[in-house]
């Protein structure tokens, strides 16, 4: 495979090569290359089964998963507690104090209390983890995150066997964010899991992104991601972590129900009444590319919503 | 003063086609040495520059009777009509946009859009509201429609204000801030016009008038001896 080609190689086979290498880093960089053996070979047969012109959107989604630049990533946020538009959050973060920060725990858990910034991810290994990231609004970027599996995470807050859901809370600093001295959304933000959405092991709460340590826009110093839903599942700049029995209520299914729901599930094949979700636009892609069901991480969690109305439960 | 008015037409022309040339120049810039000239999500941004120009075009193109008989600027008239058409020149942009780089000439899935998703069924409205208007902007057309039947067919513009507003407003997804702004604009345009029309004409130029025919009053009186000349004026 690494020989050099003979120049006479169909392009549609040199891509397909392509795919195969920049998906194993991809799925390396995820930490699932072991259980996806079967899946790879699937996915190149499609994309070399597939005529050149429909070909480049079916296999858009196994295209090269090239992270996005980090320029891309921080100055085009949606983050309205600095503001509604894609460039506030950049724009309006500098005055936003990440350090020092306090992470409350509570509710059905034997390790409640104030946990400081340092010595929640102390005693955890960061690791790195190269995730899609899918906007409600049929965008999406790949980032390269780092932070600490939420699984690892709660298990030292040791959860009582009643913990059905987490939810969580972000900041609520009017002074130091623009956006929250207007009542777009009923402040602070608040987000939820189901327990075990919370413990899978994709879910990832991000504290770096690029080596570096989250940018203010990103939601610093601490942010909640699910690649398989809609990226607004992914809370910002988190101060609570609370355990309940009962599913919270969360912001944006709050402030528009019929729009936002509960699970948040990345489908390409329930509308938004807004947006299409068939498709989306790659940040730095000119063509739409198709949406894939769970943002292409149904292997990992598809099981958690056997038996669910995906229709119902949006 | 109306004389230099006159003049600058081909100034305004120009000035009018800035925002088109700022947004072709950061395409360009896009696509060889400015990857960020107009954002991260270039489309998108593009799509949003034009919708609101658009609505821009159709506020001053609105404004332009309200101004006129307000200061009495009478031949600002002479801008109407190419104010309309660089509303729709816009507009035609925009829609490009829509289903040249946004879509790729995706027929189905945008037949789909249209039928889904108010906001784009009521842009689309808008967007046909406003073709009747251009394909009968030429005077040859106000000559063959007759000037009444020609100015009932351009209130349109009216409906095309609304739903193109409406358009925007349906677009956002939470912070309304900036379309209701549009909206409190084109109602106010809109309104002038329903006060015109049933509380009378604007009180400026009533009062103009009314000096106006004092003055010629007084001329008249003055000019009693030279016959019906003073009244030809």
């Amino acid at each position: 495979m690494w020989i050099k080609r003979p120049d006479d190689v169909k392009s549609s086979e040199i891509t397909d090569e392509k795919l195969y290498i920049s998906r194993r880093r991809f799925l390396a960089a995820a930490g699932i290359l072991g259980a996806s053996g079967a899946g790879l070979l699937a996915c190149n047969t499609d994309a070399r089964g597939s005529g050149s012109a429909d070909g480049e959107v079916a296999a858009a989604g196994q295209e090269p998963e090239k992270p996005n630049t980090y320029e891309q990533i921080t100055s085009y946020n949606n983050f309205y507690e600095f503001g509604t538009d894609k460039e506030d959050p950049k724009q309006n973060s500098a005055g936003f104090h990440p350090q020092p920060w306090t992470v409350h725990v509570e509710g059905l858990c034997k390790k409640p209390g104030d946990y400081h910034f340092e010595d929640l991810i102390k005693p955890h290994k960061i690791v790195d983890r190269t995730y899609r990231l899918r906007c409600v609004e049929a965008w999406s970027m790949v980032i390269p995150w780092e932070g600490i599996p939420l699984a690892e995470m709660i298990k030292r807050f040791e959860p009582q066997p009643s913990a059905k859901f987490v939810a969580f809370t972000t900041v609520l600093r009017p002074d130091e964010m623009p956006g929250q001295r207007r009542p777009i959304l009923p402040w602070p933000y608040v987000e939820g899991l189901r327990m075990d959405e919370a413990t899978n092991d994709l879910t990832l709460m991000a504290t770096g992104l690029y080596g570096k340590p989250l940018p203010n826009q990103d939601g610093a110093p601490i942010r909640l991601i699910v690649p398989w839903k809609y990226g607004f599942k992914g809370i910002k700049s988190i101060v609570k972590i609370a355990f309940v029995d009962k599913q919270p209520a969360t912001t944006w299914n709050i402030a528009a129900p019929d729009e936002y729901g509960f699970y948040a599930n990345v489908n390409p094949e329930v509308d938004h009444p807004r947006w299409s979700q068939a498709t989306e636009r790659r940040i730095g892609e000119f063509r739409r590319r198709q949406t894939l069901m769970f943002n292409g991480y149904g292997d990992k969690v598809a099981s958690m919503y056997a038996g669910m109305d995906l229709r119902k439960n949006y | 003063m109306s004389n230099v008015l006159t003049r600058l037409k081909p100034v305004a022309f120009v000035v009018c086609l800035v925002p088109a040339a700022l947004l072709a120049w950061n395409f360009w810039g896009v696509t060889h040495d400015r990857p960020e000239a107009l954002g991260a999500d270039p489309v998108r941004e593009a799509e949003i520059f034009t919708g609101l120009w658009t609505l821009r075009f159709l506020a001053i193109t609105l404004a332009v009777t309200p101004v006129r008989e307000l200061f009495g600027v009478g031949v600002l008239a002479k801008y109407r009509r190419t104010l309309g058409l660089f509303t729709f020149f816009y507009a035609c942009i925009h829609l490009s946009m829509w289903i040249g780089v946004d879509w790729f000439f995706d027929w189905r899935a945008m037949g789909g859009e249209i039928v889904k998703h108010k906001y784009i069924l009521i842009g689309m409205t808008t967007f046909v509201l406003l073709v009747p208007l251009a394909l009968t902007s030429t005077k040859a057309s106000v000559r063959r429609l007759g000037g009444a039947r020609w100015a009932r067919l351009h209130r349109l513009i009216y409906i095309a204000a609304i739903t193109g507003t409406v358009h925007y407003l349906w677009a956002v997804k939470k912070d309304t801030l900036f379309p209701l702004v549009y909206l409190f604009v084109f109602v106010v345009l809109l309104g002038f016009r329903l006060w015109e029309r049933y509380v009378g004409p604007v009180r400026l130029l009533a009062r103009r008038q009314a000096s106006r025919r004092r003055a010629t009053s007084l001329g008249r009186a003055a000019t009693t001896n030279t016959g019906p000349i003073g009244d030809a004026k």
